[in-house]
């Protein structure tokens, strides 16, 4: 029988996938929740999540949230707190995995979440960092997720909120970043991984129905294709329900 | 016990005395400091209403509140970290005054803003970080520069410190002297009352001093710090209350329609802000219904805590 499902429910299921069992994740919102709440009740039981405005969990909200501040998520958390208690745990690298989402990227990862056109052309005024850029900066690894279309896919953005690997390998270190990097980009047509030696994006799957060529077609610039190339596994029946539990009105997912 | 608290003066009062007294044109104001929940919606429509001009804006992220001031004409500058409407993005009056030029925008991360209060709070002029560095927060932001470590010789982010002329906090419970029960995930509501020169403090209930000293823990900031408490039932709606009332989702869905142009949502202001005047105002075009289905439906009580000795 063939499943069906949305691009938001394959991003979700691919993002729930980038989380081991036991980490510790700062979560984030949209997708991103789902993607944790996902990955904490099937393989990931005893991954931790942090959430930036104040909250620890190491258990599932007793009802579905739309977002991290709804009372449920506060509900017997592990530790309700300070947001500097929480980006110190950040800072001081404790944090293995987090997520963030992105209007433009570019080929080494750079996020912009602030000013289309740049700073001082303003084209578009997006709602800024969050805690998007500490993220970057300061995990030891983060997840991007956002739509693939050319417009968001630039060979270089326009204003660097959150970094990735600047213009390439040694980049982090020479601006004194303590660590991290983006390991991954899940979009709408696949999954993207990061040359380990030049740290530029290389597509590594692709969601059933897309092709090399559609990616190719969808991204700003001459896009380097993994030579073992994967195809996206299909959300499982069982994370379809699972996902229905924590978006019942399918609000972040349709 | 009450004997000892009298040797202070009552700082009840209105919410429109709190706000005229506090807030002048020209201010640094700090809100939303909790991020999501207890954000202060009642004491900023009483900004608005009082045609309050020229502010600097300080938070986080601000929900949708940063977003009625800006509408509404009060605001010159925004010092914060996000700016929109959380379930549903952007921030269209936010947006359009940003497009056009009308604000000015000082880009932080929730860490450098931390780091900004903190440095408020603690009286020194900025503190250290390893965010930010290699991004273009730098070019948005005069507050970020960076220095060497003197002990390791590393790079860092020095943030200035941000000092509000007033924060506005949104508490559980508070007595008339100014201390305040705050639970829940607090943001950066601390650093934020012990950097500012005023704090108003707006709350759920007015309670005795003896409820409040009874459990220290959880007072958020020191009364004696505090400059105006106002009594505002359901005041920080439709933002989350922990112990009294849930998110309004629909409010927030709602507004990316009432804010889509200016027009529309000079609509939106004078339904929801210009022509209220009282709480009872708001709480009537609220509705029962609507508020009983944001009441709390599981309570759970902590145990108590002995503080004896």
């Amino acid at each position: 029988m063939r499943i069906k499902y949305t691009p938001a429910q394959i991003m979700v299921t691919a993002a729930a996938r980038e989380i081991t069992d036991g980490d510790v994740v700062f979560v984030g919102m949209r997708l991103p929740l789902l993607g944790f709440l996902l990955a904490k009740s099937t393989h990931a039981p005893n991954a931790i999540g942090v959430y930036e405005l104040g909250i620890i969990r190491d258990t599932l909200a007793p009802e579905a949230i739309l977002t991290m501040g709804d009372l449920p998520n506060l509900y017997r958390a592990q530790w309700l707190a300070d947001s500097a208690d929480l980006m110190g745990l950040l800072q001081r690298g404790l944090v293995d995995a987090s997520f963030i989402g992105g209007a433009q990227v570019d080929r080494f990862g750079n996020l912009n979440t602030s000013y289309i056109g740049g700073a001082n052309k303003i084209r578009t005024r997006l709602p800024g960092s969050g805690g998007a850029c500490d993220l970057a900066s300061l995990a030891q690894r983060h997840i991007i997720i956002m739509a693939h279309e050319k417009r968001r896919f630039v060979p270089r953005v326009d204003y660097i909120t959150s970094p990735g690997y600047g213009d390439g390998a040694g980049w982090r270190e020479r601006a004194g970043l303590p660590r991290g990097g983006p390991s991954t980009v899940i979009t709408t047509l696949g999954i993207l991984r990061f040359d380990p030696e030049t740290k530029e994006m290389v597509l590594a799957s692709i969601h059933p129905g897309a092709t090399v060529e559609n990616v190719k077609a969808n991204t700003g610039w001459p896009l380097r294709v993994s030579d073992k190339l994967d195809t996206t596994p299909v959300p499982a029946q069982s994370e379809l329900a699972m996902l229905k539990r924590f978006d019942p009105e399918d609000y972040w997912t349709q | 016990m009450e004997g000892l608290a009298k040797v202070a003066d009552s700082k009840l009062c209105s919410l429109s005395e709190a706000i005229d007294r506090y807030v002048a044109n020209g201010s640094q104001v700090a809100m939303g400091t909790a991020q999501e929940t207890l954000i202060p919606f009642a004491a900023g429509h009483e900004i608005i209403r009082q045609v309050k001009s020229d502010l600097t804006l300080i938070g986080p992220i601000s929900d949708m509140l940063f977003d009625q001031l800006v509408g509404a004409g009060c605001v010159r500058k925004i010092r914060a970290a996000w700016i929109g409407n959380v379930i549903t993005g952007s921030g269209y009056n936010f947006r359009r005054a940003a497009e056009n030029g009308a604000i000015g925008i000082e880009d932080h991360s929730v860490l450098t803003l931390t780091m900004a209060l903190s440095a408020g709070a603690m009286g020194v002029p900025f503190m250290p970080t390893s965010t930010a560095l290699g991004s273009d927060l730098y070019t948005t932001n005069t507050g970020l520069k960076t220095v060497v470590c003197p002990f390791s010789g590393k790079t860092l982010t020095a943030v200035a410190a941000i000092n509000p002329d007033v924060t506005i906090i949104h508490a559980q419970r508070a007595d008339r002297f100014g201390n305040a029960h705050v639970w829940g995930n607090l943001g950066v509501t601390r650093e934020a009352c012990l950097a500012s020169r005023h704090i108003i403090v707006t709350a759920e209930e007015i309670v005795s001093a003896d409820i409040i000293s009874s459990d220290p823990n959880r007072v958020v900031t020191p009364g004696f710090l505090v400059s105006a408490v106002v009594h505002a039932p359901w005041g920080a709606h439709p933002s989350p209350v922990p112990g009294y009332y849930n998110r309004d989702h629909q409010a927030f869905i709602d507004y990316r329609r009432d804010s889509k142009t200016t027009e529309i949502f000079s609509g939106w202001l004078k339904k929801w802000v210009k022509d209220i005047h009282t709480e009872e105002e708001y709480l009537a075009l609220l509705g029962a219904e609507r508020m009983a289905g944001l009441k709390l439906k599981n309570h759970e009580f902590s145990e108590p805590a002995d503080y004896g000795y």
